[in-house]
């Protein structure tokens, strides 16, 4: 139920959003995410994008694991 | 897929396990607290993997699962309302009341309609404006925002035949409700992804300083799991609880402040009933005054009748991780998917559906 799943901000119109999920488009309301762009990757959650996901961030856990799974 | 597939690498999957296996030595009882968890535990097989002394229990992170039979009645009683339409997120409308389900009231003639996202039904409002819309507003932290948007919306749209019936319910209460009740001795606790997508890791901070019990935020891909647990194992090991982010690409510290501040503008704190832990004082969300006029319980007269449990479900004592699905007698007998008895069965990301649909090997 609280499922949320990225998906691409392809344009934006006021507070709505067309994104694109594995190439099927649909819609998503930016009311939460107020500061996302297009090009941004949101986590949307029953059609609103609750967060928009970082980029660096998503990077440096994938740093992380590689270097927690060599210092084992 | 873009930000999932990258998180799902079996070969680092292995290597992680490795390094749990190796570091992780006390016996150690996780909780993880949201049903999403729980299915992606199982989807990925992580139980057999981890080491024998890590045992994982299942919480009460479960929206469907939690709401009390009580509160189905209400909805089911409005649905019986002449001039009304039930809007409803799909698993809700399968979970039996004390004597019907929201299907049931449909297949005798409500006009209940499954709805994937309040936008639609703000749709169903503004297309229907003789009938009276009732959203059956279930859910946490992760959806209520969305749902104070759309009374906002409604509002600003002046759509007057928008109602939502708040069912929502908020976390860290019910896991201070849980520890408080001393059933289950914790090690650790994975915390919910997306709950905390909203209200940050900060709201967790009591857990590690006053119950002792190591707290990491966790994703919902095999990797970011085992990273959760990683880290869990390191605070356990160390001696040193404290609250981690093992989803960084998705939850900040202080969480998703505007979110919060619409949360804070349609709704205020108060008790909220939860299916085998009974009427828990500051875990739900209730319309505020200055909204009633979206309030279902304000607009609506109705008696839903004397509450009955389903006999011989055990859903209560599952969700307080006290029992497992395995403990009941009506587990894939009387009780499948396809008959549920209780809501944990019913939804997607109840106990008792994910140990019916992945097994459970280790019988644990
Ligand atoms: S198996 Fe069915 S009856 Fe038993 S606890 Fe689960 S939902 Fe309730």
């Amino acid at each position: 139920m609280c499922l949320a799943i990225p998906a691409l901000i392809k344009s934006i119109d006021g507070q709505q959003a067309e994104v694109d999920i594995e190439g099927i488009t649909r819609d998503a309301s930016l009311q939460l995410t107020p500061e996302a762009k297009v090009g941004d990757y949101v986590l949307l959650h029953t059609g609103y994008a609750i967060s928009v996901i970082d980029p660096a961030e998503a990077e440096e856990t994938l740093k992380l694991l590689q270097e927690l799974s060599e210092a084992s | 897929m873009k930000f999932v597939n990258e998180y799902r690498d079996p070969e680092l999957g292995k290597k992680l396990l490795d390094r749990i296996h190796k570091r992780s030595r006390k016996p150690a009882r996780l909780m993880e607290f949201c049903g999403g968890h729980t299915v992606a535990i199982f989807k990925h097989g992580l139980r057999q993997l981890l080491p024998e002394n890590i045992e994982m229990l299942s919480g009460p992170g479960c929206p469907v699962c939690v709401t009390a039979s009580a509160d189905l009645d209400r909805a089911i009683a409005l649905g019986s309302l002449p001039d009304v339409i039930i809007t409803s997120f799909g698993d809700m409308v399968r979970v039996p009341g004390s004597r019907s389900s929201l299907q049931k009231a449909k297949a005798e003639g409500a006009d209940v309609r499954i709805v994937y996202s309040a936008q639609d039904a703000l749709t169903i409002a503004r297309d229907n404006q003789d009938k009276s819309i009732i959203f059956i507003g279930i859910g946490f932290e992760t959806t209520a925002p969305t749902i104070a948007a759309s009374i906002l919306q409604a509002e600003q749209e002046k759509l007057n035949n928008y109602y939502v019936l708040s069912l929502h319910k908020v976390c860290p209460p019910i896991m201070k409700a849980i520890l408080d009740m001393g059933e289950v001795n914790l090690g650790g606790i994975i915390c919910p992804g997306h709950v905390s997508v909203i209200i940050g890791s900060h709201p967790y901070q009591f857990i590690a300083d006053e119950y002792k019990i190591a707290c990491a935020v966790s994703g919902f891909e095999p990797l970011d799991i085992l990273l959760a647990v990683d880290r869990l194992v390191e605070q356990i090991e160390s001696g040193q609880p404290k609250v981690e982010i093992a989803y960084r690409r998705g939850v900040k510290p202080e969480g998703n402040q505007p979110a919060i501040r619409l949360m804070e503008t349609v709704f205020e704190i108060g008790e909220a009933n939860w299916r085998g832990i009974g009427v828990v004082p500051a875990s739900g969300l209730q319309i505020k005054a200055k909204y009633e006029r979206f309030d279902a319980l304000k607009n609506f007269n109705i008696d839903p009748g004397p509450t009955l449990e389903p006999k011989g479900c055990i859903c209560g004592s599952i969700l307080r991780g006290v029992s497992t699905p395995r403990d009941c007698r009506l587990f894939g007998g009387t009780c499948t998917p396809e008959n549920p008895v209780g809501p944990c069965m019913v939804s997607s990301e109840g106990s008792c559906a994910t140990y019916y649909h992945y097994g459970d090997s280790h019988g644990r």
